[in-house]
């Protein structure tokens, strides 16, 4: 099966077309959102990373910068730099030559402070756009696709529609070929069984216990229930009694297939077919490392309802219960409430988010897009000073 | 249309799908079998509640899975939650 996206130069496909003007530092945020908002049409993202990172920590944040600047829905980038920073234009220009952007890169302190750098930077982005228009879209077969799937503001309905929907596309999608992430590592603390049944080999599920083991120490390391965060108040308030519980909901969105691989967060899986990301659960947070690992659209679920989109790649919300839908409609794209309603079965609703994937993977706006929704975040490992 | 969902034969507890009140007599489907469960409190949408009495200390099942462990006695359709239950994960808080 196939979708119309956009071949890059190193044979990757993008699902987007986007010109991003991309702050290697927090001290060009505020110059990289003057230049977009200068160059209609291309997105800027914010963050408080570039500098002052230790050891790990800076290979981490690397990666997840190089990865979002490399990806196959970014058509050209604006990197922009203060010019003392740690992690510069050049050091990620670096990392990411040969992916197929066309890459430009900017300093403020180089151009004499923020007018002129914006100035310059405006002529920059401007020439990227052109650029990026004459780029066309053609068929691509489904199995160039990684989906990355997320849960939000989950309530007990989650593990129950719209969570098992998203499964069944995800199956749908590992069946022809493709990618699915499944994330958020505390949302897989208590499910570990039911995912290391699935593991592909001994060393696969010895990862998944690893990852979830180092995880639950953060919460013995800070001497608190895992509970006073995890579930939220909200997923308190909606049924969630314990992380277990939600973690044996969430873990339904990634279907019912062999899990192939288990990568670190932001990292590129080598495998097809479903693949963990080690993560934290945080939404944004997530998104933005299963988009730098290469996810060119994101499934969303959501029981009590959240905006959530992100920059460069289209994000479908899929609510899990039909209050939420009614009431946050201009928030959410598919509504698997209609199993509780009885109207629909979890493998109707699933087919219909799987249809949903295909035709916003071709370009059909989500209501995350239309809405601005561009939130952005890397996560961290604290090594900072 | 369906009041309450149980999603594996081992489950001791049901999942609400609408709000249920006090003295509703809800019919679940376990194991293949209906059975009707006496409501003891009023219990919100999406929330749980015993199938059956819950000593304290046993755990909660759902999804045939452990979920956490009761800290009361719990008695057959009784709301199940945060109040009376704990979960076994990321307990910092223990030595």
């Amino acid at each position: 099966m196939n979708f119309m996206g956009y071949r890059r130069k190193n044979g990757s496909v993008g699902t987007r077309n986007h010109v991003l003007v991309f702050p290697t530092v927090i001290c060009a945020s505020s110059v990289a959102e003057m230049i977009s908002r200068a160059v209609p049409g291309t997105v800027s993202v914010t963050h408080p990373h570039g500098c002052g990172h230790l050891g790990e920590e800076k290979a981490h944040i690397i990666r997840a910068m190089a990865g979002f600047c490399r990806h196959p829905n970014v058509a050209g980038v604006l990197l922009v730099g203060l010019g003392c920073e740690l992690i510069t234009p050049e050091l990620i220009a670096g990392e990411i030559a040969g992916a197929g952007q066309k890459i430009e890169v900017l300093s403020i302190q180089a151009e004499g402070g923020t007018t002129a750098a914006v100035a310059k930077g405006r002529a920059l982005a401007a020439g990227l756009m052109e650029e990026a228009a004459m780029a066309k879209s053609e068929p691509a077969d489904i199995s160039e696709l990684i989906i990355g799937t997320n849960c939000g503001g989950s309530d007990t309905l989650s593990g129950l529609t719209a969570n098992p929907a998203v499964g069944v596309a995800a199956d749908m999608l590992i069946a022809g070929g493709g990618t699915v992430f499944l994330s958020e590592t505390p949302e897989l603390i208590g499910a570990e069984n039911v995912l290391c049944r699935r593991a592909a080999d001994d060393g696969v599920a010895g990862r998944i216990r690893e990852i979830t083991a180092a995880t639950e120490a953060l919460a013995k390391k800070a001497g608190v229930d895992i509970r006073t965060s995890e579930p939220s108040p909200g997923n308190i308030e909606g049924g969630l009694t314990t992380l277990e519980e939600k973690s044996l909901g969430a873990v339904l969105k990634g279907g019912t297939s062999t899990v192939r691989q288990v990568v670190a967060y932001a990292e590129r899986p080598e495998e097809k077919g479903l693949v963990i990301m080690d993560s934290p659960a945080h939404d944004a947070v997530c998104n933005t490392g299963m988009i730098a690992g290469g996810a060119q659209v994101i499934v969303f679920t959501t029981g009590r309802g959240t905006p959530l989109g992100a920059p460069i790649a289209p994000v479908i919300k899929v609510s899990s219960n039909s209050g939420i839908y009614e009431r946050m409609k201009e928030n959410i794209d598919i509504n698997a409430g209609e199993i509780l309603d009885g109207k629909e079965k979890i493998q109707s609703v699933g087919e219909r988010i799987f249809r949903e994937i295909i035709e916003v993977v071709s370009g059909r706006l989500t209501k995350a897009e239309i809405l601005g929704h561009r939130e952005f975040a890397i996560h961290s490992l604290g090594l900072n000073v | 249309m369906l009041m309450a969902l149980v999603l594996h034969e081992n489950d001791n507890v049901a999942t609400a799908l609408r709000p249920l009140n006090s003295g509703d007599g809800v019919g679940v489907e376990a194991a293949g079998n209906v059975i009707k469960i006496p409501l003891r409190q009023p219990i919100p949408f999406g929330h749980k509640f015993a199938l059956r009495d819950i000593k304290a200390g046993e755990r909660i099942i759902k999804y045939g899975e452990t979920i956490g462990q009761a800290t009361a006695g719990i008695k057959q359709g009784e709301h199940v939650h945060v109040h009376n239950v704990e979960g076994l994960r990321g307990r910092g808080d223990r030595p």
